[in-house]
C-alpha cells in the first residue's frame, strides 16, 4: 500500500511539472504572429514589455523593489488611457535568479520567443552585460535602471555606443568626482579612509574614481580597505580606520551595509563624516542605523525624495500604499524607465523596437522622479546630481550640481 | 555477444548523428526558438558537469562540495587565452581543462587523505578560495569579471565535447581504473587490502572529474561571453551535486537525464518570480523524500534494456558486478 | 594594543555566535551524521521570531527569545520527522540532498513570505559602552550579552548532555545505536530531541545575531551557518567542546585578518587554515584519531 501511494504522489509531481514544461512551451511555439502587422487588428492589442529581473537569488532585495515601481507605472499608464491611443502596456515580468546565464535566457524568452517591443533591466551590471548580445543581435531597446559600469552603454573595446542600450542611472565617474569635491572643498577633509564593496563592481568602480580624483585635489587617502557580500562585522575594519587618523570615511556602497557600517563606527568611536553614492538611498538606512548615527552623513543621489514636486510627491505616495514601504532608489529609477519607455512609444509613434530605439536616443528634457534627464551621445541621462544630507532621520537637500 | 555489441554501438552511433544533424538543421531552419537554443547550451553544460562530478562521488565514493571552483578555473584561463592572449578556441579550451585537472591533483592531493565528511568539508573550503582569489586579482578583472569573451561554443563543439565526455568516462569506469575506483567507494579498506593504491585512484577519479568540470567552465564562458566569481559559488557546486544524486549516485546516464530534466525545470519555473526557487526546493525534497536512490540508482539506461536482449539481466549493476 | 583588544573583543562576540551556531550543527552530526545545511536558515527563522515578538508584540527581549527557541525548535522536529526521516536508511548523499533542499526551500520562502527588505532589529536591550584599563579596552553592552548569554547556554548544554537522562541518551545513540535500541532507548524520540535542542541554540544565535547586527533578513542565516560549520569541523565535528572552540577560534582568527591584514583575503585566509588544519589533525582540535576498522 505504502508503495502504490508513493507511486500516486510522484505521478501528481511529474504531471504538475510536466504541465508547467508544455504551459511554457506552449507559450513559445505560438509565435508566428510577428510584431510587424500594425494593422488595423494591432491597434487594440497590448504592446509587450518584457521585464528580466532579480526576483529570487543573491539580489533579489534589488531587482524585486525595482520590478515592483515598473510595476505601478505601467498600471498607472493602462489606467490613465495606455499609449498610442488606447492601447495597453503588457509587462512580461520574469526571474533572472541574480545569475548572468539565467538573464541571458530570460532575455532571449523576452526578445526572441515573446518579442516584446523594449526589454527593462536587469538591475545590476553583470547581468545587464549578459543581457547585452541578445538585445543587439535582435535589435531591440534595453533600459536599464542600476547598471552603472560604462561598459554597459559602450563597448570597451571599440569605444563605441552600443545603439540599443540605454541606462537611467547615473554611471560611476560623476558620482564618484562630486563626491570627492565635495568631501575635499565643502568639509574640507585632507586625510580620508574609503570603505567599499570588494564584491561588486559599481562600489568598486566608485572607489577608483573617487581615490584618483581625491588624490588628484591634493588629499590623501589613508586607508581603504573592502568589504564582502556576506559581511555583518565591520568593527574590526572601523577600528583600523580610527587609528589611521581618517577625517571622513567615502562609503559607495548600499544601504543595508552602510547602515551598519556608519552606526558600528560611532560605536567603536570613529565619529567622523561619512559620504557616499545613490546606493543609500532607502527609508531602512534611518531604520537600520538609527537617526542620531546619520547625523553628519553625506550621499550623492539621483534626486531628493522630500522634494515637494507633485511628481516625486504622487510617487512616494503611490509606491508607499501599494507596497507599505517608502522606495529606495532602485524603485525610483524602474518607475521612471517605464515612463521614459511609454513616452518613447508615443514619441516613436509605433510599437516597433527600432522607433523606439530611436525615440530613446532622442530623448530631452524629459520630466522624471529622478530629475529632468536628457541622453547624451553615450546613452547615459545627464541630469542635476544631489547632494543630500541625513538630519535626524530626515533627508535634506544640501545643494544641486549639474553635470560638467 | 560481440556482433551484439557492434550492432548495439552503432545503433548509438546512428542515435548521436540524428540528434546532432536533427538539431543543426533545426537551428538553421529556425524551427528551434532562441530561448530552447540557450537551454539546450546549458543541458549540454549541465550533462558535462553531473557527469564529471559523479565520477568523483557517485563512482569513487568522495563527497566534494568544490566543483564549481573546478568549473571557475577552467572559465577563466580559457578566457584569459582567448580574450587576453588572442589564441585559438580548441586551444584554449584544452588548456583550460588540462589547468584545471591540475589543480585538481594539485589540491586533491592532500585532502584526499581525508574521509567523508572531512573532504567535503575541505573541497568546500577550496571552491570558496577560488572565487576570493579570483575577486582579488585585477587582470581578470575582480569582482566585475571578464566581459566580452568571444561567442565560440557552438552546437558543434559542445555536441563533441558533451559525448566525448560522457564517452571517456563511460569507458574509463568500465576500464580496470574504473573499478578500481569503484570498488574505492564500496570499501576503502577492502581495497587497499587488495592492493590498489586507493590514494592515487582516488586522485586520478578527482583530476579526472576537475579536468571536465573546468571543460564545462571553458564552453560557459565562451557561450554565455561574461564571467564573474559570482557566478561560481558554492551554489553551483550544489546544483552539480543535486544532479548527480537526482540522476542517481553511480549512474551516467541517471546524471544526463537528471541534467536535462533540471535545465528544462528550471527554464520553466522563470515566470513565477519569487516563487520559483521555492516550489524548485520544494520538489527536489519530495522528490529525494520518495526516491532517495535517485531516478535510476545505480542502474544504467541502455539498449539492451530496452531491446530486451538476452545477456544478464541486462541492467548494469556495478554493486554486484564488485561484490 | 589598542587594536588588538578591539579585534580581540570583536573577534570573540563573532565566536560566540559561531560557537552557538556549530554546537546545533556538531549534535546533529553526531548523532545522525548529517550535515544539516538547513541550520542556518534554522537561525534565521527564529531570528524573525524574535524579530516580530518585539516589533510588533512588544515583547520583552529575553521573552521574545525564549518563543524564538520555541518556535524554531518545533521548526527542527517538523524539518527531521518530514525531510531526513524517510531518508535514514537510504544513504546520506540524499539526505545531504534533501538538506540543500530545505535549506533553499526556506530561503526563499522566507524572501517570499517576509519581504526581500532588510528588516530593522530593535534595540531592545539598552546599549551601553564600557571602558577599562584607559581606554584600551572598549566593550558594548551587546558585546558582554552575547558572551553571557553564550557561555549561559553552553553550561545548560552540558548540564543536559552530561547530567539528564535525554542527554545520556543522546550519547549512547550518537556512540552505538542499534546497542541504544537493544537498551531500550527510544532513538526517534532522541533524534527529535538533539534536533530540538540544536534548533533552539540556533534561535538564540539568530536573535543575537539580529539584535548585534540590527538587521533581520532571509537570507541572513546561509554564510554564518556555512562558518559555523566550518567551525565545528576545525573542533572536530560530532564533539561538543570541539564546536565551541571552533566557534571562538574561528571568529578570532576572522577579525585578527581582518584587523591586521585585509578583508579581502578574510576568508580565503580562513579556509586556508581550515584546510591546512585539517591536513595536519584531520579529526580537528578535540578529535581522536581513530583508524577505521574493518
Amino acid at each position: 500500500m505504502k508503495i502504490v501511494s508513493k507511486w500516486i504522489i510522484m505521478l501528481v509531481l511529474l504531471t504538475f511539472v510536466a504541465g508547467m514544461v508544455v504551459g511554457c512551451g506552449g507559450s513559445q511555439t505560438q509565435t508566428p504572429a510577428p510584431a510587424q502587422s500594425e494593422g488595423e487588428t494591432a491597434s487594440s492589442e497590448p504592446i509587450k514589455i518584457g521585464v528580466n529581473y532579480e526576483l529570487s537569488g543573491a539580489v533579489a532585495t534589488y531587482g524585486s523593489h525595482t520590478a515592483n515601481a515598473i510595476q505601478l507605472a505601467v498600471d498607472e499608464i493602462n489606467a490613465a488611457g495606455g499609449v498610442l491611443g488606447g492601447r495597453q502596456l503588457q509587462a512580461i515580468v520574469l526571474d533572472n535568479k541574480s545569475e548572468n546565464a539565467e538573464a541571458l535566457s530570460v532575455a532571449t524568452r523576452l526578445i526572441a520567443d515573446e518579442q516584446v517591443v523594449a526589454h527593462l533591466g536587469p538591475a545590476t551590471t553583470g547581468n545587464t552585460l549578459a543581457v547585452v548580445p541578445v538585445a543587439m543581435e535582435y535589435k531591440v531597446p534595453v533600459l536599464t535602471t542600476s547598471a552603472t559600469s560604462p561598459d554597459v552603454t559602450v563597448d570597451p573595446q571599440t569605444g563605441q555606443t552600443r545603439e540599443y542600450i540605454f541606462r537611467t542611472c547615473f554611471i560611476d565617474p560623476p558620482q564618484a568626482i562630486v563626491g570627492a569635491d565635495f568631501m575635499y572643498n565643502v568639509l574640507g577633509l585632507r586625510n580620508v579612509a574609503i570603505y567599499y564593496d570588494n564584491g561588486n563592481d559599481y562600489s568598486k568602480g566608485l572607489y577608483r574614481v573617487f581615490k584618483e580624483e581625491f588624490t588628484k585635489l591634493g588629499g590623501t587617502v589613508v586607508a581603504e580597505e573592502g568589504y564582502v557580500d556576506a559581511d555583518q562585522e565591520f568593527r574590526p575594519t572601523l577600528t583600523k580606520f580610527r587609528d589611521s587618523g581618517a577625517e571622513g570615511v567615502y562609503v559607495p556602497g548600499y544601504y543595508q551595509k552602510v547602515a551598519l557600517i556608519i552606526s558600528q563606527a560611532k560605536e567603536i568611536g570613529l565619529d567622523v563624516p561619512f559620504v557616499g553614492a545613490d546606493g543609500w538611498d532607502s527609508p531602512d538606512l534611518v531604520e537600520i542605523a538609527g537617526a542620531d548615527n546619520l547625523n553628519n552623513t553625506f550621499f550623492t543621489n539621483n534626486y531628493y525624495s522630500q522634494d515637494d514636486s507633485p511628481k516625486v510627491q504622487d510617487f512616494v505616495k503611490a509606491y508607499t500604499d501599494r507596497f507599505g514601504s517608502a522606495p529606495d532608489s532602485f524603485a525610483a529609477l524602474g518607475y521612471d524607465d517605464a515612463y521614459l519607455l511609454a513616452d518613447a512609444i508615443e514619441r516613436a509613434g509605433a510599437a516597433d523596437p527600432e522607433a523606439i530605439k530611436n525615440a530613446l536616443a532622442a530623448t530631452k528634457d524629459f520630466e522624471a522622479v529622478t530629475g529632468t534627464m536628457s541622453f547624451d551621445e553615450q546613452h547615459n541621462p545627464v541630469k542635476e546630481i544631489a547632494i543630500i544630507e541625513m538630519v535626524d532621520g530626515q533627508q535634506v537637500l544640501k545643494t544641486k550640481i549639474a553635470p560638467k | 555477444m560481440k556482433a551484439m555489441r557492434l550492432r548495439n554501438n552503432l545503433i548509438i552511433a546512428v542515435c548521436l548523428a540524428v540528434l546532432y544533424f536533427g538539431i543543426a538543421y533545426a537551428m538553421k531552419q529556425r524551427m528551434l526558438s532562441s530561448f530552447h537554443q540557450v537551454n539546450l547550451y546549458l543541458m549540454g553544460i549541465n550533462i558535462i558537469m553531473a557527469v564529471s562530478l559523479n565520477l568523483i562521488v557517485g563512482f569513487t565514493g568522495q563527497l566534494a562540495l568544490g566543483h564549481a571552483g573546478f568549473m571557475a578555473i577552467g572559465a577563466y584561463v580559457s578566457a584569459v587565452m582567448t580574450l587576453k592572449l588572442g589564441q585559438p578556441f580548441l586551444l584554449a579550451v584544452l588548456v583550460g581543462s588540462l589547468a584545471t585537472g591540475v589543480v585538481g591533483v594539485l589540491i586533491g592531493l592532500p585532502p584526499l587523505r581525508l574521509r567523508g565528511d572531512y573532504l567535503a568539508i575541505a573541497t568546500l573550503g577550496f571552491g570558496e578560495i577560488i572565487r576570493g582569489l579570483l575577486i582579488n586579482i585585477n587582470y581578470v578583472g575582480g569582482a566585475a569579471g571578464m566581459n566580452g569573451i568571444p561567442k565560440l561554443t557552438t552546437w558543434t563543439w559542445l555536441f563533441i565535447f558533451t559525448v566525448a565526455t560522457v564517452l571517456l568516462i563511460k569507458n574509463f569506469i568500465n576500464s580496470s581504473h574504473g573499478r578500481a575506483c569503484i570498488a574505492i567507494r564500496e570499501n576503502e579498506i577492502a581495497a587497499d587490502a587488495m592492493g590498489i593504491n586507493t590514494t592515487f585512484y582516488k586522485v586520478l577519479a578527482f583530476s579526472i572529474g576537475a579536468f571536465f568540470a573546468g571543460l564545462a567552465g571553458a564552453l560557459y564562458a565562451h557561450y554565455f561571453f561574461l564571467i564573474q566569481p559570482q557566478t561560481f559559488t558554492i551554489l553551483k557546486s550544489f546544483d552539480a551535486l543535486v544532479m548527480v544524486v537526482f540522476g542517481g549516485l553511480g549512474s551516467l546516464t541517471g546524471s544526463i537525464i537528471a541534467a536535462v530534466a533540471i535545465t528544462v525545470v528550471n527554464a520553466a519555473l522563470q515566470s513565477l518570480g519569487a516563487l520559483r526557487m521555492v516550489i524548485y526546493a520544494l520538489l527536489l525534497v519530495v522528490v529525494m523524500v520518495f526516491r532517495p536512490q535517485g531516478l535510476m540508482g545505480t542502474k544504467e539506461f541502455t539498449l539492451r534494456t530496452l531491446l530486451r536482449q538476452k545477456g544478464g539481466s541486462g541492467l548494469h549493476d556495478y554493486r554486484k558486478q564488485v561484490d | 594594543m589598542d587594536l588588538f583588544f578591539a579585534q580581540l573583543i570583536n573577534g570573540i562576540s563573532l565566536g560566540s555566535i559561531y560557537a552557538l551556531i556549530a554546537l546545533g550543527y556538531t549534535m546533529v552530526y553526531g548523532i545522525i551524521q548529517l550535515i544539516n545545511f538547513a541550520h542556518g536558515e534554522i537561525l534565521m527563522v527564529g531570528a524573525f521570531v524574535g524579530f516580530f515578538a518585539i516589533a510588533k508584540y512588544d515583547m520583552n527581549f529575553f521573552a521574545a527569545m525564549l518563543l524564538a527557541m520555541l518556535a524554531s525548535a518545533l521548526l527542527g522536529v517538523i524539518i527531521e520527522r518530514v525531510a531526513y526521516k524517510p531518508l535514514r536508511n537510504s544513504g546520506r548523499l540524499a539526505a545531504l540532498i534533501t538538506a540543500i533542499g530545505v535549506s533553499l526551500f526556506l530561503q526563499n520562502g522566507g524572501l517570499f513570505v517576509f519581504g526581500t527588505n532588510f528588516q530593522s532589529f530593535p534595540q531592545a536591550f539598552p546599549k551601553k559602552t564600557f571602558q577599562f584599563l584607559d581606554g584600551m579596552i572598549t566593550i558594548t553592552s551587546y558585546q558582554i550579552l552575547i558572551l553571557v548569554v553564550t557561555i549561559l547556554m553552553m553550561l545548560f548544554l552540558n548540564y543536559i548532555v552530561s547530567y539528564t537522562k535525554t542527554g545520556k541518551a543522546m550519547r549512547a545513540v550518537s556512540y552505538d545505536k542499534d546497542a541504544a535500541l537493544m537498551m531500550g532507548i527510544n532513538v526517534d524520540t532522541i533524534i527529535s530531541a538533539t534536533f530540538a535542542i540544536g534548533s533552539a541554540f540556533a534561535a538564540v544565535a539568530g536573535v543575537l545575531l539580529g539584535l548585534y547586527y540590527q538587521t533581520v533578513h532571509p537570507l541572513m542565516g546561509f554564510m554564518p551557518g556555512l562558518k559555523a560549520f566550518v567551525a565545528a569541523v576545525l573542533g572536530g565535528i560530532g564533539i561538543i567542546p570541539g564546536a565551541m572552540a571552533g566557534g571562538f577560534l574561528l571568529g578570532i582568527v576572522e577579525a585578527l585578518v581582518s584587523g591586521y591584514w585585509s578583508t579581502n583575503y578574510r576568508d580565503v585566509v580562513v579556509f586556508l587554515i581550515l584546510i591546512v588544519f585539517l591536513i595536519v589533525k584531520p579529526s580537528g582540535l578535540f578529535g581522536k584519531d581513530t583508524g577505521e576498522k574493518v
